[in-house]
């Protein structure tokens, strides 16, 4: 038996090595990635010095534009000349994008598609066809190879489910000479027309870590509230969080908790009965509501807390008036790709890498975000940058998925 | 021994004209005529080559877990470990390699020795240990996932282009992943039909006690369908590492391959309790997963609303079959119901 | 464990001891071994950090205990009864955006908001059975598609999660206490919903449904020859496991509030509790407070790694190794107690005609 067996995987490993020495033969035809191994991807920290002090700087930046309109705002750089795209005609976008699995992908998705109907309006866009990863990388290479052949496409939107595993298939995109527009996660290659997104997850990290050290005491405790590990936006915002409390001697404890609000309860609770907790710090927002709730169902009083421009926290933080800020991952920016091929197809030159604001809200702040987005639900982003579009603000509220 | 053991007999009896794995290619059949149905009322070509490499390349790394989940299937146990095992290989090999082509051999040894060590415990703590395949993975899985996110953060090392050929060369519209994957599953198919181990699986998977008192150790077959499945679940993150050109940590779960894959081979008309089924059904299982995918995103369901379908499809697939099996039960045994009354009327 | 199984080899009958000697005996079962790993759990948290021996912390840990423990007692019934149910967090997914959207901030639909998500909860769990009796597919398959189905259909006709959570007095159920109690300070409203349906569970297996229902499990021709109905019982076995999915879902939503995650990985939560607490899959035997033992077992080694402050990225690892040993140490103990022929826990202690004289994996032969 143990001989079968054996046969059975060497077979198996012969056959493997046969077809894959077959392939090279065959594949000359086959484009494929042209970019051979540079290592780019294969640093395994979370933290860059050189992104954090850009991204530090970009804070302070100023944007050009419409601050009305912060979506289609930039910071000064490179532009991209898109003079040999422009047209009269509709174009066809086809919009590869990573899946609408949590609310804060959920929201731009609804925002996108009510832009979507101004521009079809405006004859700008014929139609957008979507195809939905589903969180897979796997299944967004497929789609985009999928829209590549058989798409029919005039421009390209993807938003990469993650960095590095989506550049050859961007390549890929960028090789039919067709417009190509990134955004929210990126890929390491610029081979894009542009690369729209907020400053970063480092910002969001400064932004949030400044705030608790300005507000708790050298030895105080922070317990970290992380999603999952793994994705960059949200590793490097731990990244840099984790930075600037080390320096400052605030002393941390992280956890992934996949966003569940029992699980937040349970680990605030564990936290609360081991010892003092003074800050809680969140790599997104949602769940927050649970671990103010363990405070109060344990009698303490609330910590400083950094959450996010969820409707939710922002809620629960004018109803019990505690010390927070809430960081913004602009979801408006789901507006700009579209905005962005506008622009091509009048030919208007565009940046290469379009740095959208994200200024965090302040107390100060919060109840005007709080009466702009009156009826929202709870699921709901403040920033989400819809108001001006058909449709606002029942789409919101009734949270038709498209 | 041999003649207890004989190959997969419930599957050929013929009931009706029509086998279980009759039925599936005949389900596989509907399905993609109604897709190139429907993808032609979208104004698309179902069979276009785009379209087709699309399907096929969606049933390559399916079908390389589907097979080995299978195998652990047919011998009564599970296998919910596949994701991290993919994802694992993965990462390592992706790590070995580092760009380089000379690597790609110790990396490719490293990996499936590695799934080999994996599946060679699930093997054992399912057969000598008596602990339920689903528990046994299910806590092997977790095991290797805090490994992974421990050692891995985010994606690691990168895979030369000699190696990346794999996931992206085509022979017409077929994808080399899908002809290798198609070439495990001959081997299994072999495996099966044609090894002593093979036989020793069905009648273990059967009924483990007689399969026991008739002589054979039991544990034998067990342990090398666990290793068979990692292993193929470890060609999965190969794969997918060819695809992807980096090792992600978390490629294994984002795919659902442990659900889908029972799922697919369930659909495919292997029993769940083991014993009975055979590979070409679970190819044909993941086609039709693959095909339903592939037609839904050409007409652009909404992503929550494709579940409700793949949830209908697969139910309504195997109650097809499942019905059928109860037909087969003896006589008297049963309590004779209305509907076999009527059916007896009608003969 | 093992020894007391020894000198029980010697002395055979059960009842020849007394309350105390057949506890000891029930106590090296699986089903009562887990009460002795819960409770070492507990002691070790306890002298990891003191705090957590505060009478008032362990009945506020009991009480968000509870959630788990009806679910694993839901699955209880299920895998007694030889099938699984994956579709558990599903359902608590549905109710929760029921008692968000339907419920909200109005007070005057708690009481039909609540009818409403058991009656939707007893038709899931209907037609899980139905599905897996009448059409014969097999559970693990159907309350797959169940999930996947039901998952689906609520986060498109919600949009991805509820709008906002229940107004507080239906979030009580899951949030409220009992207050001014000595000793212990407080007793949550879920620790009390929890005993009510232990004891209930109880008495359910002792009545004829319960015994009819392991007997099923363990071998369904049998069963059937003996004049049960085989379908209908699995059926309630289903439509319980939903109910305590959903009943699940109104602590949850009380205790934490909505967010499309709440009850994630129940389902798998659920069958560990059970599986920890000495029940078999693939049915016929087990003790249903061995189940809420289980469930208790696991959220104490979630809040031990947490005292102990184990990387975060390691708890996986150390859960799952958790759980392969305690289920292999169970099995063995089986085994033994299959060979002196007695050690089974009294509550389920059928004279089962089992055909195999140890549990061997696969013996799922529900509904195929």
């Amino acid at each position: 038996m143990r001989r079968n067996h054996l046969k059975g995987v060497l077979a198996g490993a012969a056959a493997l090595a046969v077809l894959t020495a077959c392939s090279t033969d065959e594949s000359g035809a086959d484009p494929g990635a042209d970019e051979t191994s540079d290592g780019a991807s294969s640093d395994s920290e979370w933290f860059a010095q050189a992104d954090f002090d850009q991204q530090r700087e970009q804070m302070d930046a100023t944007f050009e534009g419409n601050p009305d309109e912060p979506w289609l705002q930039y910071i000064d750089g490179p532009m991209t000349d898109t003079s040999k795209w422009k047209t009269d005609k509709p174009m066809k976008a086809c919009f590869a994008n990573a899946s609408i699995s949590n609310p804060w992908r959920q929201t731009g998705w609804i925002t996108m598609n009510q832009q979507l109907k101004v521009l079809e309006d405006n004859g700008v866009i014929s139609e957008m066809e979507t195809r939905d990863a589903g969180d897979d990388d796997n299944k967004q290479i497929a789609d985009i190879d999928y829209f590549i052949s058989e798409g029919n496409c005039d421009a390209f939107i993807i938003s990469p489910n993650s960095t590095a595993a989506l550049t050859p298939a961007v390549e890929r995109a960028c090789e039919t000479g067709k417009p190509v527009v990134v955004f929210d996660r990126g890929v390491e290659t610029n081979c894009a027309t542009t690369f729209i997104h907020p400053i970063g997850g480092y910002a969001w990290g400064i932004a949030t870590a400044d705030f608790l050290v300005d507000n708790l005491e050298e030895g105080d405790k922070v317990v970290a509230l992380r999603i999952l590990p793994g994705v960059d936006v949200l590793e490097t915002r731990w990244g840099a969080a984790k930075k600037i409390f080390d320096e400052n001697g605030i002393e941390t404890v992280d956890y992934f908790t996949g966003a569940n609000p029992e699980k937040i309860k349970s680990i605030i609770t564990d936290e609360i009965t081991k010892g003092e907790v003074h800050g809680i710090w969140m790599d997104a927002g949602d769940g927050s509501v649970a671990a103010l709730e363990a405070f109060e169902d344990a009698g303490m009083d609330y910590p400083v807390i950094t959450g996010e421009d969820e409707m939710s926290f922002l809620r629960k933080w004018e109803e019990t008036g505690l010390n927070g800020l809430a960081p913004v991952y602009s979801n408006f920016q789901w507006r700009t790709p579209l905005l962005a091929l506008e622009k091509i197809a009048k030919g208007e030159e565009i940046p290469t890498e379009w740095v959208l604001p994200q200024e965090p809200i302040t107390e100060e702040e919060r109840d005007d975000y709080l009466e702009a987005n009156n009826g929202m639900p709870d699921g709901h982003y403040a920033k989400f940058g819809g108001e001006d579009l058909p449709g606002y603000p029942d789409v919101w509220q009734e949270r038709q998925i498209p | 021994m041999s003649d207890i053991t004989a190959p997969p007999p419930a599957l050929s009896k013929r009931l009706g004209g029509l086998t279980a794995t009759g039925i599936v290619l005949i389900v596989l059949v509907l399905a993609v005529v109604l897709g190139s149905v429907l993808t032609a009322v979208e104004g698309r070509n179902f069979f276009s080559t785009g379209n087709l490499r699309d399907i096929l390349a969606a049933t390559s790394v399916l079908g390389f877990i589907a097979i080995g989940q299978t195998l652990v299937i047919l011998g009564g146990s599970l296998d919910l470990s596949v994701p991290f095992v993919a994802s694992l290989t993965g990462v390592v090999a992706a790590g070995i390699m580092a760009g380089e082509t000379g690597n790609v051999a110790p990396a490719l040894l490293a990996a499936v020795g590695l799934a080999a060590a994996i599946g060679f415990v699930n093997g054992v703590v399912v057969s000598l240990l008596h602990v339920h395949g689903f528990i046994a993975t299910l806590g092997m899985g977790l095991i290797i996932s805090g490994y992974i996110a421990s050692n891995y953060q985010g994606n690691t090392g990168s895979a030369p282009r000699s190696f990346r050929l794999i996931g992206i060369s085509f022979i017409g519209p077929i994808p080399v992943s899908t002809l290798i994957m198609l070439g495990c599953a001959l081997l299994a198919i072999l495996l099966l039909r044609r090894t002593r181990t093979g036989h020793h699986l069905y009648a273990v998977g059967g009924n483990p006690e007689v399969a026991r008192l008739s002589g054979v150790r039991t544990s034998v077959p067990i342990i090398t369908a666990h290793v068979l499945c990692s292993v193929l679940a470890a060609f999965a993150g190969l794969l997918l590492l060819a695809r992807l050109s980096v090792g992600n940590p978390t490629i294994g779960s984002q795919g659902q391959y442990d659900l889908m894959s029972i799922a697919a081979v369930v659909l495919g008309g292997t029993l769940l309790a083991g014993g009975k089924g055979n590979i070409t059904g679970t190819i044909a299982g993941v086609a039709i997963f693959a095909v339903m995918d592939n037609v839904m995103a050409v007409m652009e369901v909404a992503p929550f609303l494709r579940d409700v379908v793949r949830g209908a499809v697969i139910v309504a697939a195997v109650a097809v079959y499942a019905r059928r099996s109860i037909d087969r039960r003896p006589a008297r045994f049963e309590r004779p119901g209305v509907l076999d009354a009527a059916l007896q009327e009608a003969r | 464990m093992t020894s007391t199984t020894q000198t029980r080899a010697v002395t055979l009958p059960a009842y020849s001891h007394g309350i105390g000697g057949r506890m000891a005996a029930s106590m090296s079962t699986p089903g009562g071994a887990i009460f002795l790993l819960a409770a070492a759990l507990l002691v070790a948290t306890i002298i990891a950090n003191p705090n957590f021996g505060d009478p008032g912390v362990i009945i506020r840990f009991l009480g968000r205990t509870a959630p788990i423990a009806i679910a694993a007692m839901g699955q209880y019934y299920v895998i007694v009864a030889g099938e699984f149910d994956l579709s558990m967090a599903a359902v608590i997914a549905a109710q929760v955006v029921i008692a968000g959207n339907y419920i909200g901030e109005d007070t005057s639909r708690n009481v039909t908001g609540l009818v409403l998500m058991l009656l939707l909860g007893a038709f899931v769990g209907l037609l899980n059975g139905l599905a897996t009796t009448v059409l014969q597919v097999p559970s693990f398959i159907v309350t797959l598609a169940m999930m996947l189905a039901l998952t689906g259909l609520v986060r498109h006709l919600s949009g991805g999660a509820a709008d906002a959570p229940p107004n507080d007095d239906f979030r009580q159920m899951g949030r409220g206490v009992v207050k001014g109690v000595p000793v212990v300070e407080v007793i949550p409203y879920p620790l009390i919903i929890l005993a009510v349906l232990c004891a209930a569970a109880v008495w359910l297996m002792r009545r004829p449904f319960g015994r009819t229902l392991i007997a099923v499990g363990d071998s369904p021709d049998a069963a059937r020859i003996a004049g049960a109905r085989v379908w209908w019982v699995k059926t309630q076995a289903f439509i319980l496991s939903s109910l305590a999915a959903t009943v699940a879902g109104v602590l949850l939503v009380g205790h934490a509030g909505v967010h499309p995650t709440v009850g994630r990985g129940y389902e798998f939560a659920a069958i560990t509790a059970v599986v920890l607490g000495g029940v078999v899959l693939g049915g016929g035997r087990g003790w249903v407070l061995s189940a809420v033992a289980g469930a208790f077992a696991i959220e104490l080694l979630f809040t031990l790694l947490t005292v102990l402050d184990i990387d975060a990225t390691w708890r996986d690892s150390v859960r799952g190794v958790i759980i392969i040993v305690a289920v292999a140490v169970a099995a063995r103990a089986w085994t033994r107690g299959r060979r002196t022929g007695s050690a089974t826990p009294s509550n389920s202690g059928t004279s089962d005609p089992s055909p195999t004289t140890e549990p061997v994996p696969g013996t799922n032969t529900g509904g195929i």
